[in-house]
């Protein structure tokens, strides 16, 4: 479970989070949307501590992620992430994606890691792809690439941070459709999206920043059918 | 008008030793980007990452290397350190020249390339787990070699072409072999026109090598 209290973070004299709390339970798919800007990213990259903070704690399984001490490098591997960019390796095959982080990072084999690799490749649709470098992909299936990528280290949480915002139109969908997938599979999931289709139906609960303030938390119901605060109402508006 | 008479037997007869120098200036060229890349590697991370005296060490090198004769910087490890009472033996003033000058530039390719691999590729291997150093290694050094490669290969080119100032500090590698036949012989133009051509020969063998080798590293 991950547990986020009091949290607050600074880039400069940028107050980006203003105290969040949240809980993520296991098996929960959580969507976080809201403006450019109100700060939903940054708290992903507080959850796996690629951004450090000033105030509050996040607890993840029972690890203070940014507390001194704590091996982040390990973490890490509860915590998958998905980037917007995608950021697939360019120089590696898309097995040697995938495989390179269980052998280097877990000390898997190097047949086990391939082996690992193929089976993540094929469980997002690019079984068909393994020695394919990703110059050769799409934008969809690079996405779907860095998200065999993340589940290759077996995380317990995956962290999609905007996973479909750099994506032509056409190509969104193969992606949501795996996301979905994983969702079904039971996976505890982070979406930081801007696709409300995909946070309506997909999501158990679904939060709304706002300025570096969680304004409202619900079922997608009540977000969507009944939003409460002014702001969430507005930017629904805005957005259908 | 025109009453040179070329005479080509002298040349070749010595043409094996020109040859065997030719083998001198390809190693003491080898040599020098060997130490060049590696301290170059330094001098561009420093010039990176650090600031200091340690980044004005490293910026001083890459502009002196850089923004002067490379003749000169061959001399001041000769005349000039001789000058101290330091001697050193015509191959190593060369090769130290060489390193210098070599290590300048390659600093400003390195770092040129490391500016061009994203941050965001830095992440994304440290959000798998991968330490600082393994993410370096794994991800970004071989998408900096990619970027570096071909104008490391022009800086190889370079460093065999410019060992040609070597014979201005007594060192007989091709250049300085054929100055002493050639002025033993009086057959000059005859001389440098073979060396010439081996130089060429040298050259090509170097950027066929490169591309051969691409082809095997780089296949995305």
């Amino acid at each position: 479970m991950i547990e986020i209290r009091d949290l607050h973070k600074y880039f400069g004299a940028l107050h980006v989070l203003k105290g969040i709390d949240l809980d993520v339970e296991k098996g929960e798919v959580l969507s976080v949307i809201g403006a450019s800007g109100s700060g939903k990213s940054t708290l992903l990259y507080t959850i796996n501590g690629l951004e450090p903070v000033q105030q509050g704690r996040v607890v993840v399984d029972g690890v203070d992620v940014h507390a001194k001490g704590t091996d982040l490098n390990k973490l890490r591997q509860r915590l998958g992430m998905v980037f917007q960019q995608w950021n697939s390796f360019p120089h590696l095959t898309a097995l040697e994606n995938v495989a390179l982080a269980p052998k280097i990072v877990k000390g898997k084999s190097k047949a086990e890691a391939r082996e690992i690799a193929a089976a993540q490749l094929k469980h997002v649709g690019l079984g068909d792809k393994l020695n394919v470098y990703p110059s050769a992909l799409s934008g969809g299936q690079q996405q779907r690439l860095a998200i065999a990528r993340a589940l290759a280290m077996e995380p317990e949480y995956m962290l999609f941070d905007e996973a479909t915002s750099a994506l032509d139109p056409e190509l969104v969908g193969e992606v949501l459709e795996t996301m979905r997938m994983l969702a079904e599979e039971g996976m505890t999931m982070i979406c930081v999206t801007h696709e409300m289709g995909f946070a309506r139906d997909v999501s158990d609960r679904v939060a709304f920043f706002h300025q570096g303030v969680m304004e409202e938390i619900g079922p997608p119901s009540q977000i969507f059918g009944d939003p409460q605060s002014e702001h969430t109402q507005k930017f629904l508006a805005n957005a259908r | 008008m025109f009453d040179y008479n070329f005479h080509w037997r002298p040349v070749m007869k010595s043409l094996p030793d020109l040859i065997e120098a030719g083998f001198l200036t390809l190693q003491v060229a080898a040599l020098a980007m060997l130490f060049g890349i590696v301290i170059g590697l330094g001098l561009a991370l420093i010039r990176l990452h650090l600031r200091g005296p340690l980044y004005w060490f490293a910026t001083a090198w890459v502009e002196l290397a850089r923004n002067t004769p490379a003749l000169f910087q061959l001399f001041f490890f000769g005349f000039g350190l001789g000058a101290f009472g330091l001697h050193l033996m015509p191959y190593s003033i060369v090769l130290a020249g060489l390193s210098f000058n070599c290590a300048g530039y390659l600093a400003e390719n390195f770092r040129g390339g490391f500016q061009a691999i994203p941050d965001t590729q830095i992440r994304a291997a440290r959000s798998l787990g991968m330490s600082a150093v393994q993410a370096y290694v794994r991800i970004v050094i071989p998408q900096v070699l990619r970027v570096v490669y071909h104008p490391m290969t022009n800086q190889m080119v370079w460093a065999v072409l410019m060992s040609s100032l070597g014979m201005l500090v007594g060192f007989r590698e091709l250049s300085g072999e054929t100055q002493f036949f050639a002025s033993r012989t009086f057959r000059i133009f005859e001389y440098f026109a073979v060396t010439a051509v081996i130089y060429y020969v040298i050259v090509k063998v170097i950027l066929g090598a490169s591309r051969l080798l691409a082809t095997r590293l780089f296949r995305y």
